[in-house]
């Protein structure tokens, strides 16, 4: 027997004692044990703030820590830090390459951060001292575009890449510390736990995985969706993570279990999901589609309680406040709308 | 850090990465189901009253509330 062969059965044999260790765990469901619980009530949540200005599609958009502040990017070639409570621009910065597909507020809101098929990770400083908003790093190693980028803090960004890994980065040397492999197909989203000790990423071999940042480390690995994830977040808790995928399900794994709860899914809905947000409890699951809808999921029934209708073109990203106030879903159709 | 070219793997080192990974996670402590699920539903019903999306904002209480109309005062 090859190699190859042997290894392949190798691989198989162990996934098939994955497969019954989890099923071995597997003693309930999330719909049994919530069926004393009600349906929360219709969510209807109303546009609140239009954010006008981008003159072409938004692929990105990130909140800053402070609930009020949040960064967007568009393929017209800018980042925009918008007040969303005056809806005033703060700051609208020309990017050298317009082909971006990422964008991301720092904790300490002293930078952001975008991306995408310059296959760089650019670092832009919004507090210099004359005023100007410049580029601070250009983090250039990937060979595949940059498809998610997240800070840890201000010397430190984690990114996701076409080229099927994760780095992270030493923003102040511009160097890459760790390099997270593993993935068999490009790498779409992240996002960092609570704690900033693991992140998750979401990839087009249709799997989740949980890295642990210090070791460098993937510790898990999830699969079920039937195709790409474009979207993932972390459970409030830090203890489980949603997916959502062009396989038009949302699902909810958890860490500790190792394995999926419950899928978020409807005969109805036949589109790709692109973009995911818990709300602040966890109680609501806030997913954008393709089809120009943001659907709201009581997460916990698996039921749909709300829609967010209102672009007139793909919704392709979605983040709600840390405080949990509001959330901004941002389109296709060059608008992003502030809704609670 | 030696960097991971994984499009330029040999499909044999992409299959021994992924042997190598699988034999750390068959080692996994698992929970049982039962007792996540608990532990999620605990958790989300707790903090639901408090869920400004679930429960809804008083106007006045609303950072994003239209401006505009009259006040007579």
């Amino acid at each position: 027997m090859g190699e190859m062969e042997q290894l392949r059965k190798e691989a198989e044999s162990l996934k098939d004692e994955i497969t019954a260790a989890r099923k071995a765990v597997n003693d309930a469901s999330l719909q049994d044990t919530v069926s004393g619980t009600a349906v929360v009530g219709r969510v209807q949540l109303k546009t609140r703030k239009t954010l006008r200005g981008h003159l072409a599609k938004i692929y990105a958009m990130h909140w800053s820590t402070d609930s009020k502040l949040c960064v967007s990017a568009s393929q017209d070639g800018k980042l925009i830090v918008w007040d969303s409570h005056t809806t005033n621009k703060v700051n609208a910065i020309p990017l050298k390459s317009s082909w971006v597909m990422t964008c991301a507020y720092a904790p300490s809101g002293n930078m952001v951060a975008c991306g995408g098929l310059d296959n760089m990770c650019s670092i832009y400083n919004l507090k210099a001292k004359d005023g100007n908003v410049k580029v601070m790093r250009e983090l250039a190693a990937h060979t595949g575009y940059l498809s998610c980028c997240r800070f840890l803090s201000d010397s430190e960004i984690i990114t996701s890449s076409g080229d099927c890994t994760c780095v992270l980065w030493d923003i102040e040397t511009g160097t890459q510390k760790t390099v997270f492999a593993g993935h068999l197909g490009d790498c779409m989203s992240l996002a960092v736990s609570p704690d900033f000790k693991t992140f998750i990423s979401g990839a087009c071999d249709s799997t989740a995985k949980l890295w642990d940042i210090r070791e460098g480390q993937c510790r898990q690995t999830f699969g079920g969706h039937e195709s790409d994830i474009n979207a993932i977040a972390f459970f409030p808790n830090g203890n489980a993570v949603i997916t959502g995928s062009d396989d038009a399900t949302c699902k909810l794994y958890d860490l500790r279990a190792d394995q999926e709860l419950i899928t978020y899914q409807d005969s109805s809905i036949m589109c790709g999901v692109t973009s995911i947000a818990p709300s602040l409890s966890g109680r609501l699951i806030l997913a954008g589609y393709d089809d120009f809808n943001c659907n709201i999921w009581d997460s916990l029934k698996s039921e749909r309680v709300g829609v967010l209708a209102g672009h007139d073109n793909r919704v392709s990203c979605i983040g709600v406040t840390a405080d949990g106030m509001a959330c901004c879903t941002g389109s296709w159709d060059s608008f992003l709308k502030i809704w609670n | 850090m030696p960097i991971i070219d994984v499009e330029n793997m040999t499909d044999l080192d992409k299959a021994k990465m992924e042997v190598d990974q699988l034999k750390k996670e068959v080692k996994l402590e698992r929970a049982q189901v039962s007792k996540c699920c608990e532990e999620v539903m605990e958790y989300i019903q707790s903090g639901t009253d408090d869920d400004p999306l679930v429960k809804g904002i008083p106007e006045e209480k609303n950072p994003f509330k239209e401006k505009g109309g009259c006040v007579i005062s």
